[in-house]
């Protein structure tokens, strides 16, 4: 085979000259297909479909029965409230950083690009854990904390706090390369046609990082409403008090009730559906698919 | 109110400490915030853990940190994650193949819904593989008449890290690979090549570190793991239990300097992958 392509004339075509080849072997893509279809089918699919399965194999009537549980509402409301807090944190903390980081090269940038990456790297649980030695009854502002009277540990301020830290880079890691490409023509003539920084910013900066921008802030909200681990380890999962949805799911299975636990997971994967479209739509009008891993 | 960036290079004729502290009083707001933020949410915590682990002293934290339970739980949570890796990086490396190289039916969707497990969260992962892999689940079923438990053992956690792990290793690869210009295989096919020889010495070599910065990118994810594998996890000490839940069952129970313990050989380990990623990562670079 090899020896009838080396024979046959320079001037044709490399693709035109190695058809023979992708017709034997045609069997081979189809054979590969098939393999990481398996794989895939094995441990996202299945699990996947499984989870809307589970949740309305009865029909609906159990999924809408579980809407009207208060401790249920309850975790819904706290789940978002986690998230309405966090998420604007990490938004206005994202655009600093990229605003500082992005068109400046100095000794450290590296290491400070790092830092703010480190969130994903340090496990939820070990997150969880350093809030309560810094917040908890013995930890360095436990005492003070105490004499006031306030809780932050095993109460929302905690819960809130390991939500903004497990989403904190997402805003800054999706906004920094943006504003390295777009290059800062556009604000030096804004300045130069008289516009103060705030009107640069709002009409200038942002229209034209607002894709990487959404997108930051779509990857903040998925992870901020999902998060378990972090969340799970300060917050004493009390149910009505201290319980966002995912530890909804985890204590209402714990406790053999898998029909709450599945109406409630099947929220939240609507959630990560909804995320995943809004992603690729974004993906699509940035021109970015296939950037990078978070 | 200089809003674009700190004026570091202004006073650059100074020395390094007038520079420095120059840079410190024109700080300007957006630099402000960052660093507060930075201190407040990271560098705070941070500090809290490391003074609680060196108030132990080292005699005391070495005494728990090789205590038997805690080297049992490194040994299920290492092994158990690097396995994970290795077949996520394998099959991962497939699927980004099949995505780059082959057209089928649906091939967007899928190639979309390799992102599921950064989107779905890991409470509702754990839920349903404990339910699929289960002894009367879907998958579960095929495997029990052969003897085989996967829920609620150690199998069911690598699972799990499997789930999570792989659009790491998927999505590592996949731009690395768009990038290799077929025309060095066809010119290694028209060399006289066999397909295999192609792909082992003309299409791996520049994939390598891309492969292994994905499978260290879902090992270090699958050690600190935790809502996924508390779930399909029977948390047995000795069998299955994983360190992230040995934390937490030691917070559990008040005892704090256990689970920081725990913690710092959980937090140092990930530091040393993230240098390692980087490393490779370096490595990988060299020729470009």
């Amino acid at each position: 085979m090899t020896d009838d392509l080396i024979g046959r004339s320079p001037h044709v075509p490399a693709t035109q000259q190695l058809k023979p080849t992708s017709t034997k072997q045609s069997w081979v893509p189809a054979l590969l297909i098939g393999i990481s279809l398996l794989f895939l089918g094995l441990v996202l699919y299945i699990p996947a479909i499984n989870v809307f399965y589970q949740a309305f194999h009865k029909g609906f009537g159990p999924f809408f029965h579980n809407l009207t549980e208060p401790n249920f509402q309850y975790a819904v409301r706290m789940t978002v409230g986690l998230a309405a807090i966090a998420v604007p944190l990490n938004t206005v903390f994202g655009l600093c950083a990229a605003w500082a980081l992005a068109r400046k090269r100095f000794p450290g940038r590296t290491l400070l690009l790092s830092i703010i990456d480190l969130p994903f790297a340090i496990s939820p649980v070990v997150a969880g854990l350093m809030i309560v030695l810094l917040y908890g009854r013995q930890g360095w502002f436990g005492g003070w904390l105490q004499d006031r009277g306030i809780q932050i540990v095993f109460a929302y301020p905690a819960m809130m706090l390991a939500t903004a830290f497990v989403s904190l880079p997402f805003v800054a890691r999706e906004v920094i390369p943006v504003l390295e490409e777009e290059g800062s023509d556009q604000e030096e003539a804004a300045y130069t046609l008289g516009a103060t920084p705030w009107q640069t910013f709002w009409r200038v900066t942002v229209p034209n990082i607002r894709w990487g921008l959404l997108y930051g802030v779509l990857l903040t909200n998925a992870r901020a409403m999902g998060e378990f681990g972090a969340v799970s380890v300060v917050s004493g999962n009390i149910a009505g008090k201290t319980q966002s949805l995912p530890l909804y799911v985890e204590e209402a299975y714990k406790s053999y009730d898998t029909e709450a636990a599945y109406s409630a997971a099947v929220l939240l994967a609507l959630l990560a559906v909804v995320t995943l479209v809004l992603k690729e739509i974004l993906e699509r009008r940035t021109g970015n698919h296939l950037k990078k891993i978070h | 109110m200089a809003v674009s960036s700190p004026r570091i290079s202004s006073a650059s004729g100074d020395s390094p400490l007038k520079v420095f502290w120059h840079s410190l009083i024109h700080m300007p707001w957006t630099w402000r915030i960052m660093l507060g933020y930075l201190i407040f949410m990271l560098f705070l915590p941070t500090a809290a853990m490391l003074a609680k682990s060196s108030a132990l002293g080292p005699a005391e934290f070495w005494r728990i940190a090789t205590s038997p339970i805690a080297l049992s739980t490194y040994d299920v949570t290492f092994t158990t994650s690097l396995i994970a890796a290795l077949i996520d990086g394998f099959f991962g490396v497939l699927v980004a193949w099949v995505l780059v190289r082959y057209d089928f039916p649906l091939k967007r969707l899928i190639d979309a819904s390799i992102d599921l497990p950064f989107a779905l969260p890991t409470a509702v992962a754990g839920l349903t593989l404990a339910t699929v892999y289960s002894q009367n689940g879907w998958i579960g079923s095929l495997f029990a008449p052969l003897g085989i438990k996967i829920a609620f053992t150690r199998l069911g956690v690598g699972i799990a890290m499997m789930f999570i792990s792989l659009p790491f290793v998927v999505r590592t690869v996949q731009p690395v690979l768009l990038q290799l210009e077929k025309e060095t295989e066809e010119a290694a096919w028209c060399l006289g090549a066999s397909a295999w020889q192609t792909f082992w010495r003309v299409v791996l070599p520049p994939l390598f570190p891309a492969i292994l910065t994905g499978v260290a990118l879902g090992f270090s994810r699958a050690v600190g793991e935790y809502g996924s594998t508390v779930i399909i996890s029977s948390n047995t000490p000795f069998q299955d239990l994983i360190a992230p839940i040995l934390i937490f069952q030691r917070l559990e129970q008040y005892d704090y300097s256990g689970a920081t313990v725990i913690g710092m050989v959980l937090l140092v380990l990930s530091l040393v992958m993230l240098l390692v990623i980087n490393f490779i990562q370096a490595w990988g670079k060299r020729y470009d």
